[in-house]
């Protein structure tokens, strides 16, 4: 089959369960043009560069094709995941400020006790119930409640925020020949009504401060402030990228884990390995994978073919993370692997940047959840997955829990 | 290489970060006979970097900046004595207690040590510090602490350059004097040379370039210094930041090519003699060494480089047991960083190897930027100031020898894409020794001084 | 337990310091600073940190040559 057809059957739904060996057929074909005009790469070394080179761009905007999520955002401007230098660097740096180091270093670590807290609950709701859905009862709960708590979001708005938040990730699903101008065009309205939502919590926190981030966006500072519709667009991008991916990093973590008996054991009785377990898993089945957005700002060459500028490029992280020619074995689940530079999280100035967060959460959810349950047993396999192509998860994990609480006194 | 690579008595001289390095390195190549490292200084190995950062603001104490090991090494340590001579022909390494080390295959690794102030009564007073072990580190911090009214930083390199910064993030003040025309402006240039002017002039650094210090004054204690413009300050620490001297003294009768820009080897890290014929087994190291690198013309490089020492090391160890045609060339592109007041400074390439330098992302006025530099065409170093993440890209430029100046198309907006000469000055300008010296490059450096034998 | 990391590999993603902020320091938003010292009651976290560094720069082991004699 010729390669311009590969991102189709990568995207195609039928193989979401399974895309890793189209990846391998990408690899093999070297950076593939596609039909539409948008290039393909998913070797490691080759996405690696890419992350680090300062002539692709990050902003739509310079595409010189159509692009009809470029073209909905003229309603909302992108926030700082789709913009570049200097004005990425800037709204990042003003967004650290209430997040991470050098100015709140103890933001995350602080949380590692609260988010203990919120697993243990929601393992508390397990009981007596003869099938969990690991994603419903579990693996989607846990990051939204952490992310309302830091942001500042009445969780008793999730309803809301949750259908928003379906159409922007929707919007970003890259799936050629679907809908091309309905999606985005929903998803920017989503985008825009989340951002209202999202900027009227922020002003209320002028007048009624607390210890959450949108507080800290409105409050003042010596070295620069956010604007009110950087406020919406940077909080949009938070409140989406704080929970849509957690949630599939844990599913995907229970699920791969349940697929290895053997390290599932070996991790309850060592859970100091679970940091490196969870790196592994943001190797073996990363919760982004693919990077839809990225640009050329010049002619450039890769793996011996000009990518053209303007050409919408597609940098396959999950087919980077399986690679032969970096990693030794990468098929092979190994929470104890130790060359592990994965591309789990980008890399470059776009890294993510809610990773500290992530891994926190996924470590913490996996550690309890293998100490809670005995004998799991995945009810389907494989389960059923999620639309996106790009944030790839189970929609549905259910689990026949077979655990022991009475004499664990839980 | 005489018999069984793997077996045998191998000695390392030098037990710091290069000798630790090649030793695990050794066992992990299936290294199987003796090893024996030798330290002059008491204690185990320990990390240099952090003395002049955070030991100086007092948030890590100097004896504990311990390095720590990869693997556990079977070796045996001497440390606290000092090696005073080595017989090639006999293969012994001759120490200061006077016992005789034998080898059949030796590592060079003695390093550097601090320049000295060169008027010994001077430098005597108390309140004249140097700044390169942990001892030094340990006692300098401690008179940090006791709240001096003035310091002096003597030589504007990076080490004397972050003394300064630490000591104006203690709130303590500090006069910097610099020979040279601006701080870092040795392994820099003029650009980026300017822009740590004004750095540290804002960070409140009494900073007075193109002066020397002429005389340290003081009666036992140290009241103050002249300088050569006639002026004078008062101040009660002074720290003598002139660069290092490499420690190649006891190889003087080893007939090895070894002099004041350290000991000559080959790419795979063999010492030469004096002769230029290269040995078999006697390897070189860490900041001593002086090697050929042929992104550089094959010019001889001498790095006081913390990544250096430890590639070098492993180069070095793997080509002290295996033959001939499995050994490997040190081929790493140079790099280093340096943190200093708030910024993050990091060099790939060696950016004194150029004519010209363009500021390629970024900008001067926000201090976020890459710099790259070319030499003839082609691009030869990049240096990023809180820009870290871009720096990989350029070292794939110097890797493939790409055109200088660098294609345009960057996304971040571009202060001044025009190249302006690089403004590297001869080191001999420099109140500081230069961090990366470039040997052999003109005409009268051609030649390495070898210590007649006595 | 004892660390350094190499500094030439940092690019300064600060995940170290997130995770183990009494270890960890960022000095100025790119700079990284250290205790190469671990306390006991930070090792789990400096494991963490390890574990997740973006580049693979922390080098976590016991102190070289402690036995020396």
């Amino acid at each position: 089959m010729a390669a311009d057809t590969l991102f189709h059957r990568i995207t195609d739904y039928a193989h979401r369960a399974d895309p890793y060996p189209f990846y391998a057929e990408l690899r093999e074909a070297g950076v593939a043009r596609q039909e539409d005009g948008s290039y393909l790469v998913g070797t490691y070394h080759e996405i690696e560069a890419l992350l680090h080179d300062p002539r692709i761009s990050s902003d739509r905007r310079n595409r010189t094709v159509p692009d009809e999520t470029a073209a909905a955002e003229q309603g909302l401007p992108p926030a700082f995941i789709g913009l570049d230098d200097p004005e990425h660097h800037r709204l990042r740096r003003l967004t650290m400020r209430s997040f991470g180091p050098p100015h709140t270093p103890d933001r995350i670590a602080g949380m590692h006790d609260e988010i203990t807290r919120i697993v243990k609950d929601l393992l508390a709701g397990f009981v007596d119930k003869e099938r969990i859905d690991v994603v419903d009862d579990f693996a989607y709960p846990l990051p939204v409640t952490v992310i309302c708590r830091l942001l500042g979001v009445p969780i008793e708005d999730e309803p809301r925020f949750r259908a928003w938040s379906d159409a922007i990730v929707a919007g970003i699903d890259p799936t050629p020949g679907e809908d091309p101008t309905e999606r985005p065009r929903a998803a920017a309205e989503a985008r825009k009504e989340m951002g209202l939502y999202l900027g009227e919590l922020a002003e209320k926190r002028r007048a009624h401060p607390s210890d959450d981030m949108l507080s800290a966006f409105v409050s003042d500072s010596a070295d620069g402030q956010l604007t009110p519709l950087e406020i919406m667009t940077t909080s949009v991008l938070l409140l989406i990228a704080g929970h849509e991916t957690t949630v599939n990093l844990i599913t995907n973590g229970v699920l791969t884990l349940l697929r290895h008996p053997d390290e599932l054991a070996r991790l309850r009785g060592e859970p100091a390995l679970m940091p490196r377990a969870v790196e592994e898993l943001l190797r073996y089945e990363p919760p982004v994978q693919m990077l839809p957005q990225r640009t050329p700002l010049a002619d450039i060459e890769v793996a011996g073919v000009t990518v053209p500028k303007g050409a919408p490029l597609i940098l396959m992280l999950a087919s980077g993370n399986r690679d032969p020619r970096r990693f030794c074995d990468p098929d092979r689940f190994d929470p104890t692997r130790e060359d592990n530079q994965h591309l789990g999280f980008g890399s470059g100035i776009h890294n993510c940047f809610g990773a500290p967060l992530a891994r926190l959460e996924a470590q913490i959810a996996l550690h309890e959840l293998i100490q809670h349950l005995d004998t799991p047993r995945l009810v389907e396999d494989p389960p059923p997955y999620r639309r996106s192509p790009v944030l790839r998860g189970p929609r549905h994990l259910l689990l026949a829990p077979g655990r022991d609480d009475a004499q664990r006194g839980r | 290489m005489q018999g069984e690579p793997r077996e045998g008595r191998i000695v390392v001289v030098g037990a710091s970060l290069a000798g630790l390095r090649a030793a695990e390195a050794l066992r992990d190549a299936g290294f199987v006979g003796s090893l024996t490292l030798i330290g002059e200084e008491p204690q185990p190995p320990y990390d240099r970097p952090p003395l002049s950062k955070q030991v100086l603001l007092g948030k890590v104490s100097a004896d504990r900046t311990g390095l720590p090991q990869r693997r556990r090494v079977d070796a045996q340590w001497r440390l606290g004595v000092r090696a005073i001579g080595l017989d090639p022909i006999g293969k012994e390494v001759l120490l200061a207690d006077g016992e005789k080390v034998p080898f059949d295959r030796l590592l060079i690794a003695t390093g550097t040590r601090a320049r000295p102030w060169p008027k010994p009564a001077e430098a005597t007073l108390d309140g004249v510090f140097t700044l390169r072990t942990g001892e030094d580190a340990g006692r300098l911090a401690e008179r940090l602490d006791a709240g001096p009214e003035r310091v002096l930083v003597i030589g504007a390199g990076f080490t004397g350059s972050e003394i300064a910064s630490a000591c104006r993030e203690r709130g303590l003040a500090v006069t910097v004097a610099e020979r040279g025309p601006a701080p870092l402006v040795g392994a820099l240039g003029g650009t980026l040379g300017a822009l740590a002017a004004k750095l540290q002039r804002a960070h409140g650094v009494d900073l007075r370039c193109g002066v020397t210090v002429t005389e340290l004054e003081g009666d036992g204690r140290l009241t103050g210094a002249r300088f050569s413009d006639g002026s004078r300050i008062d101040a009660d620490v002074a720290v003598v930041a002139l660069g290092a001297v490499r420690n190649t003294e006891w190889l003087a009768e080893s007939g090895l090519a070894a002099g004041p820009r350290g000991v000559t080897c080959d790419a795979g890290c063999r010492a030469f003699d004096m002769y230029g014929i290269v040995t078999d087994d006697v390897f070189a190291a860490g900041d001593v060494a002086r090697f050929p690198h042929p992104l550089f013309e094959y010019q001889l490089l001498s790095l006081e480089h913390w990544g250096n020492a430890v590639a070098q090391a492993e180069v070095a160890a793997h080509n002290m047991v295996n033959p001939g045609p499995r050994r490997r060339p040190h081929l790493t592109v140079p790099a280093f960083w340096s943190s200093q007041f708030g910024l993050n400074i990091k060099s790939v390439g060696v950016p004194t190897f150029s004519d010209q330098v363009v500021i390629a992302q970024g900008s001067l006025k926000d201090a976020r930027l890459v710099a790259v530099y070319g030499y003839r065409g082609r691009v030869t170093a990049a240096v990023s100031v809180n820009q870290a993440k871009a720096l990989e890209y350029y070292e794939r430029l110097i890797e493939t020898a790409a055109p200088f100046p660098p294609a345009p198309g960057a996304a971040d907006r571009i202060e001044s894409p025009v190249p302006v000469p690089s403004d590297v000055p001869d080191p001999k300008t420099l109140s500081h020794g230069p961090t990366v010296a470039l040997t052999g490059h003109l005409p009268d450096r051609r030649l390495t001084l070898v210590q007649p034998a006595r | 337990m004892n660390i350094v990391v190499d500094l030439n590999r940092c690019q300064g993603y600060a995940q170290c310091a997130f995770l183990a902020p009494r270890v960890f320091t960022m000095h100025g938003e790119e700079a990284l600073s250290y205790a190469p010292a671990v306390p006991e009651d930070q090792q789990e976290h400096v494991l963490r940190a390890a574990a997740a560094c973006p580049v693979q720069a922390i080098l976590v082991g016991e102190e070289a040559g402690a036995d020396a004699g």
